[in-house]
């Protein structure tokens, strides 16, 4: 990790790495795609429907993950001052709250035909609403604080808060939904996942795991340039001013 | 293409909410990365680099403390002194 | 100890001749329960099933109404820096004037609410868990809001932003609360589990988000 503090080994790194990671990323993502559509068979309870789950699973996995490693990224940007902390957190706020949306809305054309209406209020799709709410709050503040290292350190703490609060919130939620819900537990395919379908899953999972890992460098590596970008501009103005 | 069953609609508005979303962020991210790198080519070419190649001059030492400030972990950046183009 | 009384009294006082902050808080609840049934139709059987909800959600949004004021004006004169530096802790100083922003706006609003349950229709055997269970959630309320507040400090759209930051935070509160409220006023469960719930909750907040708050200051004043 400290290998990786300096900005410019990070992105000559970067620079590096990028291509081949997108190669496998579209090569995995080709591959559960096929898997989903060619092979996987219907679940017996819920028939080809389930191959929603291929694409709302993952999401869904990336949601909670992304959000992990932002509040990860925040304890090393304020514990440890690591430079590119900050730059980390930043960056994967947006693609972290993509991949919610995303969640959220599978979720919801999943469960019209499984349970007949396009918002339903269970403990998962209440849990992710209110993870999209957390990633919003974070953008927000990034965006409304003009100094940088105001703004990561604010973020950061935000995002802490937000996750010591995420076991709290969720188990809240599902204290909520038992209360107000009979268990109608729907399962897919029976008691456990057949393998037939956590093969496709887990390539998607992976596919969409790397598709994150290469959007945030690509990100982190944008966020990198602009700041220099900005500094760069500031020296011309004052040398500019002093001249 | 497979026949997947009485709710197909549903299937294909799934995988096509998806790939919609991913590739519009894709293309939002991808295209910032692009226009940096266009920024920073740019102010290259204009002489502004990181590291000066002589000795820093007197301004370059005043404008130093104001560099040093910015949140770069790296050295300090001195400039060139440029006169601004026409 | 005398410096922590000292600040929690001027807290309370400059919100007590600051002559509004109470005030606008317990006008805005009395609004927003007001037109709720305005905007759903004057059923009493459906506002006495709603009502528990209605009451906590406003009470939240009145709270937040409120909260940026817990810390803006002693950084707009200065006086927060000199509080940064003096004998108190940070964490201290964001937990007594978190403190003092219940006393002068939960408590309030907590003890108002049973006037407000009679528009909706609430039963009269949830009126006194109703006053328990806000007087017992809404020290998370303004602990929490505190950290909002010191999160935005400063900004513009402040307000806004800080409901933004510290709502989707409410909902463990929102959710233990009303299921007090609705368990006494509905049974046939007991609200006494909730209710605890629901006092864990403040608890922690009171000793964990002045950390979160004095570290959002100290960011806000570098």
């Amino acid at each position: 990790m400290w290998n990786l503090a300096n900005p410019t080994r990070f992105l000559s790194i970067a620079d590096r790495i990028i291509p081949w990671l997108a190669g496998l990323t579209f090569l995995l993502l080709g591959i559960g795609l096929y898997l989903a559509f060619f092979v996987a068979p219907p679940d017996y309870q819920q028939g080809e429907t389930v191959k929603i789950m291929f694409v709302h699973v993952p999401s869904a996995w990336l949601a909670m993950f992304g959000y992990t490693l932002i509040a990860v990224a925040s304890i090393g940007s304020l514990v440890w001052r690591h430079p590119l902390a900050d730059v980390a957190a930043k960056t994967a706020a947006p693609i972290g709250a993509t991949f919610t949306f995303v969640a959220l809305v599978t979720g919801s054309l999943w469960g019209k035909p499984m349970w007949g209406t396009y918002w339903v209020w269970d403990a998962r799709l209440t849990s992710m609403l209110v993870l999209f709410l957390l990633y919003l709050g974070l953008i927000a503040l990034w965006q409304s604080i003009e100094e940088p290292g105001r703004a990561g350190r604010a973020a950061a703490i935000l995002a802490i808060v937000g996750f010591v609060n995420v076991p709290i919130i969720h188990f809240s939620v599902n204290w909520w939904n038992t209360l107000h819900q009979p268990a109608s537990i729907f399962r897919v395919g029976g008691p456990t996942i057949d393998p037939s379908l956590l093969t496709p899953l887990f390539v998607m999972a992976a596919g969409f795991t790397l598709l994150f890992v290469l959007l945030h460098l690509i990100a982190m590596r944008a966020e990198i340039l602009r700041r220099r970008v900005h500094a760069l501009r500031q020296m011309h103005v004052e040398h500019a001013a002093a001249a | 293409m497979p026949d997947l069953g009485p709710h197909a609609v549903f299937i294909w508005a799934a995988y096509g909410v998806t790939l919609v979303t991913v590739v519009a962020l894709v293309i939002a991210i991808v295209s910032d990365d692009r226009r940096q790198r266009r920024l920073i080519a740019e102010l290259e070419r204009q002489g502004l680099t990181r590291r000066s190649a002589k000795a820093a001059t007197a301004k370059a030492a005043t404008v130093k403390p104001a560099a040093s400030a910015k949140p770069k972990p790296a050295s300090a950046k001195t400039p060139r002194a440029r006169k601004p183009k026409a | 100890m005398s410096s922590a009384v000292a600040l929690f009294h001027r807290d309370v006082m400059l919100a007590w001749r600051e002559g509004g902050a109470t005030g606008t808080a317990l006008g805005f609840y009395l609004v927003v329960v007001a037109i709720i049934p305005l905007g759903l139709g004057p059923d009493l059987n459906l506002l006495s099933r709603i009502a528990p909800g209605v009451l906590w959600v406003a009470l939240l949004l009145a709270s937040l109404l409120s909260a940026d004021r817990i810390f803006h004006n002693d950084y707009e004169d200065g006086s927060l820096d000199m509080l940064a530096i003096g004998p108190l802790p940070l964490e201290v100083v964001a937990a007594l004037k978190s403190l003092a922003h219940w006393v002068t706006t939960g408590v309030p609003l907590a003890l108002m609410a049973p006037v407000l349950g009679l528009l909706l229709n609430l039963p009269i055997e949830a009126y006194p868990l109703l006053m328990l269970s806000m007087l017992a959630g809404t020290p998370a309320v303004s602990f929490v809001a505190a950290i909002g507040a010191a999160l935005t400090l400063g900004l513009r759209r402040s307000g806004v932003l800080l409901a933004l930051l510290v709502l989707p935070l409410y909902v463990p509160v929102l959710i233990f609360g009303v299921a007090t409220v609705s368990a006494a006023s509905v049974g046939p469960a007991s609200p006494w589990p909730p209710f605890l719930i629901l006092c864990a909750l403040s608890l922690a907040s009171i000793v964990l988000a002045p950390i979160a708050s004095a570290a959002a200051l100290r960011t806000a004043m570098r």
